[in-house]
């Protein structure tokens, strides 16, 4: 086996140095092109480089094309690049649909069994490799082509220079559930692909320039809906209830095999209504609940959300935004569910609204919304999207005993001045099983109530109420300090940006303040309430710029940027909007700014 | 108990028993004669018979006449949405074993907008105990067609009388996979008490259908049930396994078809337990998942888990 041994160059050749890499993979998805995108992500995160990846999920569940697209390198990797350096194609119609997504100069590796590359574009480096005969080949004809996408591993391994016995040991690892010769098959694939005769590919060796990373902690590699599952396990949340909605549902499946080692329980249920009535059982009776969705879904929970308002009772629910409306791109991502999460339910129900920007924040701040529900008693949303959710990315792993949240329930008696929802305090309910001192047990309602829980039709008494549930929502907001403000601190735009256009914006930022815009860039994670000194910001730009992936409605402006505007009445804010299912290219919000500039 | 960490203090260790008095909260609001009052009655019967401790009750509604029930019960309750309390109670119970969950409404709120998730519940077998009041009438909207409203009931939602065949809640409940079921009747206070306790007694997914008559605005519908009416209430013998010839006429509660055939029995049918088998409850069986869990993970606590779940991530 040349495996262990042989992690170098060929000798004659010296590779170049890269800085980044962004290699697309396409082909169908049975050909397993995600586990090989899986392994790249997992060695970079294994190898202190950031990584990010970039997928799509075909609505067809097998067949159908697939592909796969990640970003390696040795700096700070913000989005999964506009354009590739290299494209694999498996097959004719991979080729065909996705070689305009490689730059000029780069590398098409192509099937020679399979694809016939239009001799006339000379735009890349065609390098053409018998994928399926020699997978074929290599496992001695008895495992079809299966195994193709292990092959294709091992000829990146090659041409990357990848660390070989940390990817054969992921490999081992992935595997070796299974039987001795599914491991023994795979590694020979991966051998023959690495020892595939390199003279062809003389030109087309790299290194990565080597950055230890700085933290000296070792990396993690997972998706934004497995980040959003630990998460909330590292905060103490133990029971959820949901029912399964692309792309959300990986969030429930993990929690189900997750939450019984922690002592927890997820409930599938019957619908996205039960769900969420499910979750308040379990938060009312103390177990902080999480119930998760998707556009469709979260229309259903609407109802269940306004009891939690009402009642105050805490309450996580997340959801993963995808095209809509209706079914509408179930598999491609948008920001259009921003004025569901923030206005959907009846009557004045205020809640609070957040936002992740990356994958590593998807951990982090769901944690932020536990410990909110948990201090104001009421329900959080947390806005993600479909490219968050299929988004891998690497980050250091969080220091756990530091952070581990308790799941403690609370039952300690309460004595006998206690009042449900007193109007001057903030509301903690005695979940059932606490003794209560004075023998009067408390109801929890979804009718107007007073400080004792008792229905009340008093109209003084629910506009007490009203503005106590509205303003213990802005004590969050006055909890929360001002955002930051990257690059130009005052200039002619600000760009404008929440959830997971993060990446995107931040290099359009970069890439314009090198062209010569003076521009300055906010990214809000609290979506509602606001964080503070925005109009502060706001007064130093001639222009503020939202970039989002929403329409921009009868009116004009996309979701966010009329909550801007109806907030700080600020003639200045625009937007920035696109809804082609698919994430910002740092090139579309340069565009976006130059053409608001009236440049280029 | 549930399995995870409670902080409590001690409750006193000696505490009164469970009587009327202390089981009494709110003045009930219900008109005057409403079948729903005799619910109300057997049910603090029930607790102090029972004798939980107080504060390990939970009473839970949705919305109706009925569904104002937690509210004159002096125990931890909750006023929930309409046609949703199943599902809510599902959450209750699951993560409290050492709660006791009574879940109450009315014939719309359990057999038309929650349709579904009685179904759902039953077949789950969430450990609860379900009282439907049903009076064939949407009570609280004042005088709509239920899903019981017999054919020809006039209403205001069908002026000319109600033309859509009513179901048969008997027979849906049977059909819904549920583990116990009884049907009682609001004027018979000592049977709604058996049928009430026995639910309450029993491992599972309970439930109880009460005929409760809406005074207001469905009077006499189930007098043909009421002895004081010139009615009959024809009660179910049940098997007593004692070899005699007249225990080959009982009927053997366990037995899906011949449940069957009490539920289709002409109006006003029969009143007594129709159903009573033992299946694995979703709260037993959830336990286990938990316990088989903990075994694979050797005792690790939950930050020894995720740590070696983060370490395989690397
Ligand atoms: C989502 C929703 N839809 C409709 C209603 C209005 N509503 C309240 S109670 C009720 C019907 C009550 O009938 P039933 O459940 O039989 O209870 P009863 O009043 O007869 O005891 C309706 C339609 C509501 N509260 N919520
Ligand atoms: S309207 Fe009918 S169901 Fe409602 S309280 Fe009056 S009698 Fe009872
Ligand atoms: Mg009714």
């Amino acid at each position: 086996m040349v495996s262990q041994n042989s992690t170098s160059h060929p000798a004659n050749i010296t590779p170049r140095s890269i800085n980044d890499v962004v290699i697309r993979l396409a082909g169908n998805s049975q050909d397993g092109i995600q586990t090989i995108g899986g392994f790249l992500a997992r060695l970079a995160g294994r190898s202190d480089q950031d990584v990010m990846t970039f997928m799509t999920i075909p609505s067809t569940i097998s067949g159908g094309p697939s592909i796969f697209q990640v970003r390696m390198g040795s700096g700070d990797i913000l989005s999964a690049g506009d354009q590739a350096d290299f494209l694999v194609a498996f097959y004719q119609h991979s080729y065909e649909s996705h070689i305009n997504s490689l730059r000029p100069g780069g590398v098409l590796i192509y099937d020679s069994g399979n694809v016939t590359p239009n001799p006339d574009d000379k735009r890349f480096t065609n390098i053409g490799v018998p994928i399926t005969n020699a997978t074929v080949e290599a496992v001695g004809g008895t495992g079809k082509d299966k195994g193709k996408n292990i092959y294709v591993l091992g000829l990146l391994a090659r041409i990357f220079n990848l660390d070989i016995s940390k990817l054969t040991a992921l490999i081992k690892e992935r595997f070796g559930g299974r039987s001795e010769d599914i491991v023994r098959n795979a590694l020979m694939t991966f051998d023959a692909g690495y020892a595939w005769p390199t003279d062809n590919v003389r030109d087309c060796y790299y290194n990565f320039t080597a950055t230890p990373h700085p933290s000296g902690r070792p990396q993690v590699t997972m998706d934004g809906n497995q980040a959003l599952s630990f998460g909330l396990i590292t905060a103490g949340v133990r029971y959820g209830a949901a029912y399964p909605i692309t792309p959300a549902t990986s969030v429930m499946e993990i929690l189900r095999a997750e939450l019984p080692k922690y002592g927890g329980i997820f409930v599938q249920c019957e619908d996205e209504i039960a769900a969420v009535s499910t979750a308040l059982g379990f938060s009312y009776s103390g177990h902080l609940a999480v119930t998760n969705s998707s556009g469709p879904g979260l229309s259903l929970k609407m109802e269940g959300l306004g009891w939690g308002v009402m009642a105050e009772v805490p309450l996580i629910v997340i959801n993963v935004q995808r095209g809509g409306p209706s079914t509408g791109l179930p598999t491609m991502v948008e920001q259009s569910d921003l004025l569901q999460a923030i206005f959907g339910s009846h009557g004045d129900s205020q809640r609070v609204v957040l936002a992740p920007k990356n994958v590593e924040d998807c951990y982090y701040f769901v944690q932020e919304a536990v410990r909110i529900a948990r201090k104001y008693s009421t329900p959080v949303i947390v806005l993600t999207d479909q490219s968050l959710a299929t988004r891998i990315e690497a980050f250091d792993e969080p220091d756990l005993e530091k952070i581990m949240g308790s799941p403690a329930i609370e039952r300690a008696p309460r004595g006998a001045d206690f009042k449900p929802y007193s109007l001057d305090q903030l509301t903690h309910h005695a979940p059932p099983g606490t003794w209560i001192d004075s023998g009067s047990y408390p109801i929890v309602s979804g009718l107007e109530h007073d400080e004792m829980g008792h229905p009340t039709g008093n109209p003084a008494m629910h506009q007490k109420m009203t503005i106590k549930r509205r303003e213990k929502i802005k004590a969050l907001g006055a909890e929360l300090s001002p955002p930051q403000v990257y690059g130009d601190q005052e200039g002619e735009v600000l760009l404008v940006g929440w959830g997971s256009t993060w990446g995107p914006a931040h290099e359009a930022l970069k890439q314009l303040r090198m062209d010569g815009v003076k521009i300055g860039q906010v990214h809000l994670r609290y979506l509602h309430p606001l964080e503070p000194g925005l109009d502060e910001i706001f007064r130093h730009y001639r222009q503020i710029l939202v970039a989002e992936l929403n329409d921009e409605g009868l009116y004009g402006y996309g979701q966010f940027a009329t909550m801007l505007r109806a907030r700080y009445c600020n003639d200045s804010i625009r937007g920035i909007n696109k809804t082609d299912g698919l994430t910002f290219k740092v090139s579309d919000i340069v565009a976006g700014v130059n053409r608001y500039l009236g440049r280029k | 108990m549930s399995s995870l960490p409670i902080v409590s203090a001690p409750v006193p260790a000696q505490r009164a028993p469970l009587t009327k008095k202390n089981l009494t909260a709110d003045h009930p609001t219900w008109c005057p004669g409403c079948g729903d009052f005799a619910v109300l009655a057997s049910f603090h019967r029930v607790l102090e018979k029972l004798q939980y401790p107080q504060e390990k009750i939970v009473c839970l509604a949705g919305i109706g006449c009925s569904s104002r029930f937690p509210y004159f019960v002096n125990t931890h309750g909750v006023h929930f949405l309409h046609g949703r309390t199943l599902p809510f109670a599902v959450g209750v119970s699951l993560g409290n074993d050492d709660l006791h969950v009574f879940a109450f409404g009315g014939d719309g709120d359990g057999y038309s907008i929650g349709g579904n998730h009685l179904v759902h519940t039953a077949r789950k077998n969430v450990r609860l105990t379900y009282v439907i009041m049903d009076n064939y009438v949407y009570g609280l909207t004042k005088k709509q067609t239920s899903p019981t409203s017999s054919i020809g009931f006039k209403t205001k939602t069908d002026p000319t009388g109600a033309i859509d065949q009513p179901i048969n809640p008997m027979r849906t409940l049977i059909n819904s996979g549920a583990t116990f079921i009884a049907r009682s009747h609001a004027s018979q206070v000592n049977h709604m008490v058996e049928m009430m306790e026995r639910a309450a007694r029993h491992d599972g997914f309970g439930v109880v259908e009460v005929l409760s008559e809406c005074v207001e605005f469905n009077e006499g519908a189930f007098d043909a049930a009421s002895p004081r009416k010139g009615g009959v209430f024809k009660t179910i013998e049940l098997k007593k396994n004692d070899g005699t010839p007249e225990d080959a006429k009982r009927h053997d509660p366990t037995n899906e078809l011949a449940a069957f055939d009490l539920a289709l029995q002409p109006w006003p049918g029969v009143f007594g337990v129709f159903l009573d088998v033992k299946r694995p409850t979703k709260n037993q069986m959830e336990a286990e998942l938990i316990a088989k869990a903990k075994e694979r993970t050797k005792g690790a606590t939950d930050l020894q888990v995720l740590q070696a779940t983060f370490s395989r991530m690397r």
